[in-house]
């Protein structure tokens, strides 16, 4: 019996991970799936992207033109992005925010390709909030007194009276998860309306659900690959303590 | 105690309609927070593209909690926790 959401034929209705082929990894089944494969092609793309800028910055003139434009651009949007919210630690974390800004934003708009978006799966999405997590809290110990980390943990009440320190634990463990959570849930909400689409209209979605790739993948992508960098950055910088 | 498959199903479906009602709070607040950019803007059309990227962070976090409901619904469709296999 086929429990469909819908009345309508809902088997054309597909947006989940398929497993590719499975192997024993130490006794354990492990699965490569149609994520992997959709993250290989989105790092191909971008590697290949990175040899041909890097061919051509080898060559690179005063004036630029070409590709070693469309690289100058880039990198100072992304630097200037980064420069504008975190100050003058911004030099530090040129590279990270940059690269997690690029591999987040072709993830998202990969759809666009007919991939499945990886950044749809919470085991892509979860590994960028716990190295965001990783980042604040390495900061705040290199930064901070232990002392001053501990008057922080027990902030509205005074540091002999620790009873508001598991409320700070656990909003400070939330950061990861709601940050992981956020850019999955768009992200696969996007694909699971245009799975819902293409599914059930048939030969009705052509053409026009362009307009919903555009707001979908292109401008909600956009939109929360500059909200997890916002974020990392700002959490960074407030734990380093000059923001 | 034992239900029917069929009746634990539309349960889930009853919930999951439920839970997608968290999306009426993000609405509001993103309405809020639109509007009170379009006003900042009024006032100070020189800050736009400012005012225009902060508002966006702001309504791209209070999405949030909206985001939640939308996977619990997803959850209860598709992953079908309730149902004993």
């Amino acid at each position: 019996m086929n429990y469909g959401i819908m009345l309508a034929d809902a088997s054309k209705i597909d947006f989940m991970i398929h497993g590719i082929f499975k192997y024993n990894f130490f006794g354990h089944e492990v699965w490569i799936t149609t994520t992997h494969v959709c993250l290989l092609i989105v790092m191909l793309i971008l590697i290949i992207f990175a040899v041909i800028v890097n061919r051509c910055l080898a060559k690179a003139k005063e004036e630029p033109e070409g590709v070693q434009n469309v690289a100058e651009m880039i990198v100072e949007m992304l630097d200037g992005m980064v420069d504008k919210s975190m100050g003058k630690a911004a030099p530090k974390f040129y590279n990270y925010i940059g690269t997690i800004f690029i591999f987040i934003l072709f993830s998202n708009i990969s759809g666009l390709l007919g991939l499945r978006p990886p950044t749809a799966d919470y085991g892509v999405t979860l590994p960028l909030g716990i190295l965001t997590f990783i980042l604040i809290h390495f900061n705040t110990w290199a930064h901070n007194k232990p002392k001053d980390i501990w008057k922080d943990k027990c902030s509205p009440l005074p540091p002999w009276l620790p009873i508001w320190l598991p409320i700070n634990i656990i909003s400070d463990v939330a950061v990861p998860i709601s940050l992981s959570l956020r850019l999955f849930a768009n992200v696969l909400s996007g694909t699971v309306m245009m799975a819902l689409v293409y599914g059930l209209l048939g030969w009705i979605a052509t053409g026009w659900p362009a307009a919903l790739h555009v707001y979908f993948d292109l401008f909600s992508g956009a939109i929360q690959t500059y909200v997890f960098c916002m974020l990392t950055m700002t959490y960074v910088s407030n734990a380093r303590g000059d923001a | 105690m034992e239900f029917n498959d069929n009746f634990i199903l539309g349960c889930s479906a009853i919930g999951a309609g439920l839970a997608v009602i968290a999306g009426i709070g993000p609405g509001v607040g993103q309405g809020i927070a639109a509007g009170h950019a379009a006003a900042a803007v009024g006032r100070n059309p020189g800050a736009k593209g400012d005012v225009t990227s902060t508002m966006l962070l702001g309504q791209a976090v209070a999405e949030t909690t909206g985001l939640y409901g939308l996977l619990i619904a997803m959850l209860l469709l598709f992953v079908k926790p309730l149902l004993n296999k």
